[in-house]
């Protein structure tokens, strides 16, 4: 019996200890008429070796593009050792920290972890972690609701070059709580956020801005000036970034005169790799004087009985297995596994070496943009300075080209005009540190073979 | 020590970081960072090693019997692991067109079916991310069909007294007000008092079951029935779906969404408190309001189902496909386990549960629902020992650790006093349930010699108890924002 241990005379045992003639007998009180005999749509099942075959074939079949897609997920290199020592199973199948004394090893990575994402934010506490960067938007903007006790109206500044999807799941998750997002129009021609656009709500009550750098476009916005309009109008700011970015542009924490209220984002570029989506963890950092609105699971440093140091699960009284229906969030965990991995990835590479990842990056796009530029039919659609994505607008549509590309084993972009028919014929392009030389040559060739 | 004491200032990892050639001169100042992020510094030795010591600390399925109630600690398979992380699943971009995705997506779709066959249900989506999203999904999509009907008045759920601290919360997330409903001595819910208290205000019951008490709700098809007659929908939390794994399905039962953690029953790892999977379900009335994504079959090949498919979706509640790489370690989990297999599961799982319940109790212990059968898990309660020898639950539990065994889970539910709810799974030989029966007898006489020495316990961890008072009252939450 795969994964069951018990011998027949161990059964036996067993039973007479109950005192029950059957493993069916166990059951005795479930009526009869609503049990089940069979499994019927279920296959029998295999043996590891043709599982094993199977996932093989299966995973195989995906191939594996050149990636110049990123749009919220990105191919970075992930260092052996990472995975390596997460799916230890002291760290793979360890549940919550509840037991802290035999925990300790979790919550101070836990504990490591929040300091690191203080460190690269330059806020003052960072959270455990939430589900992914969607979720860790949408909790924000319940937060800033709970947090800025001046403002009553429950209206959320959202600029449209915000990621598209974590604004719909935003959304789905806060819609009911009588919250209302506003969309802002970005600027045509730079991709920004114009304090002109963000000026028309000036003298209205509104609760906190969502502030993306960079942006979805990969364009950078003018945090400081933005942060800091929104603080002299009472208005919360929300820092949507990209933690690889954080090493080369200026951290939410120093935006403007006094820094943003919440910094939150999607953690996968640091050790996750694409997977499809997930697992990956949201995370959330905010000003001391918000932490107790902030949700999630938070690890302190405190004393034992004997005075030596030590790491709990603290604040426990926002969570909801204490406040029930006046919880902060219904959320118990956080995603402990990836945040894990990030932060041994975090730890290797150290502030130099993810400065290098973040510049390969950038200088890698910038190399992308000058080798697509020259290509007739492709122009870069935004002025300005990007980080390390880029939008470019084709000649033709872009679905076309994607699949011309695919047919070159290459992963040519996010097509954007679904979420941004505005835009037309235009696909947001990313080169991350993987990227070779080589291959985005290969890629501006493809295109103006295409094109 | 922590990671930032072992940092040498201008150690680097050459190893790991890329070749930069060039400077980085075209981004203005006033959007640059202006100093180094305060990160350790060390080789990769040091890093390895403070890791795998660091991981050494904890207790986990792998080197512990970890009979922690209603969270399911059974044996994570090796293969599930590994085959989730072969290189072509990992480096899968989640918005790689489909040409690239038909293996995942065959995943993905058969994940899908299976979890409707073994729950009785008739459609599944695997986007939530967490049991607490799962429940989240299911409640919106309870909103969304009255909605749907025009019927704006149903703003209460019901909810009893047992549950889990996630139901009432996440009804609130939707918007709702909750209504407790009280359970009774044998472990039902009190069916008068739910005849009571449904009407056309209800939206909704939320129930587990098993229940949180560790015993079936024999009455299920009069609460079904009750709750349906008033107009309103029934919730299946999935929390102790493992207890009745191939034995009976909340479809059959009469539920119309059920969430099903598939870190508890699909042997997905519990990761150090995630992530999970809370994989959610629905009856063919609820069908139109699933979050997305999905996958459909159209004669050999998959596809995503998007919001032009499905108009009624409560969305997206996550930026891709929710936790694709914990699905398919559930998925390889189901295929290794079969029909065959997945009906053992519940079966196993409650005969290791009503031994355990047997033997605590012929040696002396008092269980919280004596004349019931357990379900996968059941409940010591430790009152007699708190008022007679002035050692409690928790007392218990830190002494456990000693002995090698994770404590199971205390305080929960709130309605038993000095409460261990214990829950064994399937997985664990006799021997392992023997000897925490052995631990918990040798703990009682410790208790009733020298009950100070049980209150001090545990001595062999890491560390002793900790002040959690001083933790919340000096929060220290950040090593960088102090040094």
């Amino acid at each position: 019996m795969p994964f069951i241990p018990h011998t027949e005379d161990e059964i036996r045992d067993m039973l007479s200890v109950i005192g029950a003639d059957s493993i069916e007998q166990l059951f005795d009180e479930i009526p009869a008429h609503l049990r089940i005999k069979k499994l019927e749509g279920i296959p029998d099942g295999l043996n590891e070796m043709e599982v094993s075959r199977l996932m093989t074939a299966r995973a195989a079949q995906d191939g594996m593009p050149v990636c110049f897609m990123g749009a919220g997920a990105y191919d970075h290199h992930i260092p052996a050792a990472v995975w390596q020592i997460t799916t230890r199973g002291e760290y793979y199948t360890a549940y919550t920290p509840y037991q802290a004394e035999a925990s300790q090893g979790t919550l101070q990575l836990i504990y490591e972890f929040q300091s690191m994402m203080t460190a690269l934010t330059a806020m003052d506490v960072s959270n455990a972690s939430l589900y992914d960067g969607a979720s860790a938007l949408s909790e924000a903007v319940l937060m800033a609701v709970r947090g800025n006790r001046k403002s009553k109206s429950r209206r959320i500044l959202v600029p449209t070059n915000v990621n598209p999807v974590y604004r719909s799941a935003t959304k789905s998750i806060v819609q009911h709580q009588a919250i209302e997002l506003i969309d802002v129009e970005f600027d045509t021609k730079t991709g920004q956020t114009t304090l002109d656009a963000l000026k028309a709500y000036e003298g209205e009550d509104i609760t906190a801005v969502v502030i993306s750098q960079p942006t979805f476009f990969g364009t950078l916005e003018q945090v400081d000036a933005i942060t800091d309009w929104a603080h002299a109008n009472g208005i919360m700011v929300i820092a949507v970034v990209n933690p690889t970015s954080l090493s080369l542009l200026k951290p939410p924490g120093e935006w403007g005169d006094k820094g943003v209220d919440i910094a939150c984002g999607d953690g996968q570029p640091l050790g996750a790799p694409m997977s499809s989506g997930g697992p990956y963890y949201g995370f959330m950092c905010c000003k001391k004087e918000h932490v107790r609105q902030m949700p999630g699971r938070i690890v302190g440093r405190t004393l034992d009985q004997d005075g030596k140091e030590g790491f709990v699960l603290t604040l426990q009284a926002r969570e909801q297995h204490i406040r029930r229906s006046k919880a902060t969030s219904n959320i118990c965990t956080n995603q402990g596994l990836v945040v894990t991995a990030s932060t041994i990835y975090m730890s290797l590479l150290g502030p130099q070496g993810l400065e290098k990842v973040a510049a390969a990056c950038h200088l890698n796009t910038n190399r992308l943009i000058e080798k697509v530029s020259a290509v007739k039919g492709v122009d870069v659609l935004f002025n300005g300075i990007v980080f390390h994505e880029v939008v470019l607008k084709l000649n033709k549509p872009v679905a076309e080209v994607l699949a011309a590309l695919a047919e070159k084993n290459i992963l040519g972009g996010f097509d954007l005009s679904s979420d941004y028919p505005q835009l037309k014929n235009a696909m947001l392009v990313c080169a991350t540190e993987m990227r070779t030389d080589e291959e985005i040559d290969r890629y501006a060739r493809a295109l103006s073979e295409i094109l | 020590m922590l990671i930032f004491e072992h940092t040498t200032q201008g150690r680097q990892n050459t190893a790991q970081a890329p070749v930069v050639n060039a400077e980085v001169n075209d981004i203005p100042v006033e959007l640059r960072r202006k100093t180094a992020a305060p990160l350790p510094e060390l080789s990769e030795l040091q890093v390895v090693r403070h890791y795998t010591r660091l991981s050494q600390k904890n207790f986990s399925i792998d080197t512990h019997f970890y009979p922690l109630g209603s969270c399911t600690m059974k044996y994570n398979p090796r293969a599930c692991n590994s085959l989730a992380m072969l290189p072509g699943f990992l480096s899968r971009h989640p918005l790689a067109p489909e040409k690239f995705s038909q293996g995942f997506m065959a995943c993905i779709y058969e994940l899908q079916n299976m979890l409707c066959e073994v729950t009785g249900m008739a459609g599944f989506s695997l986007t939530p991310m967490a049991g607490a999203q799962g429940e989240f999904a299911g409640v919106a999509m309870i909103r969304a069909y009255h909605d749907a009907k025009q019927d704006f008045e149903r703003k209460e759920i019901l909810v009893p007294d047992a549950a889990h601290g996630t139901n009432p919360a996440t009804a609130t997330m939707c918007g709702y007000t909750v209504k407790e409903i009280p359970t009774l001595d044998n472990g039902d819910v009190d069916l008068d008092a739910l005849k009571q208290a449904v009407g056309p205000q209800t939206a909704g019951l939320m129930l587990t079951n098993p229940s949180t008490l560790g015993v079936f709700e024999r009455r299920i098809e009069e609460i079904a029935k009750t709750v349906h007659q008033a107009g309103g929908l029934l919730y299946y939390d999935g929390a102790n779906l493992n207890a009745i794994l191939g034995k009976i399905r909340p479809g059959d039962m009469g539920f119309d969404v059920i969430h099903s953690n598939l870190h508890k029953t699909f042997s997905t790892p519990h990761g150090g408190g995630g992530p999970g999977s809370g994989a959610i379900g629905v009856s063919n009335r609820l069908k139109p309001f699933l979050p997305l994504p999905m996958v459909a079959k159209e004669g050999e090949s998959y596809r995503w189902l998007t919001e032009k498919d499905c108009p009624q979706t409560i969305g997206r509640l996550s930026a891709f496909m929710g936790n694709a790489g914990v699905l398919l370690r559930a998925y390889v989990y189901m295929r290794l386990l079969g029909k065959e297999g997945m009906q053992r599961v519940g079966e196993f799982a409650t005969l290791n549960a009503n031994y355990m319940m047997a033997q605590l109790k012929n040696k002396g212990f008092d269980v919280a629902i004596p004349d019931r059968r357990a379900s996968h898990e059941f409940i010591v309660t430790l009152k007699k020992q708190a008022k007679e020898l002035h050692v409690t639950a928790m007392d218990f539990a830190k002494r456990l650790l000693d002995l090698g065994y994770h404590a199971p889970t205390t305080y929960f539910p709130l309605l038993i006093p000095e409460c261990l709810l214990i829950e064994p799974t399937e997985t664990e030989a006799k021997e392992s349930l023997d000897g925490f029966i052995e631990a918990m007898l040798q703990i009682q006489s410790e208790a009733e010699n020298d009950a100070e020495f049980v209150k001090g316990a545990p001595y062999t961890m890491p560390v002793k108890r900790l002040d959690e008072v001083r933790a919340a009252k000096q929060l220290d939450l950040s090593w960088v924002n102090q040094s």
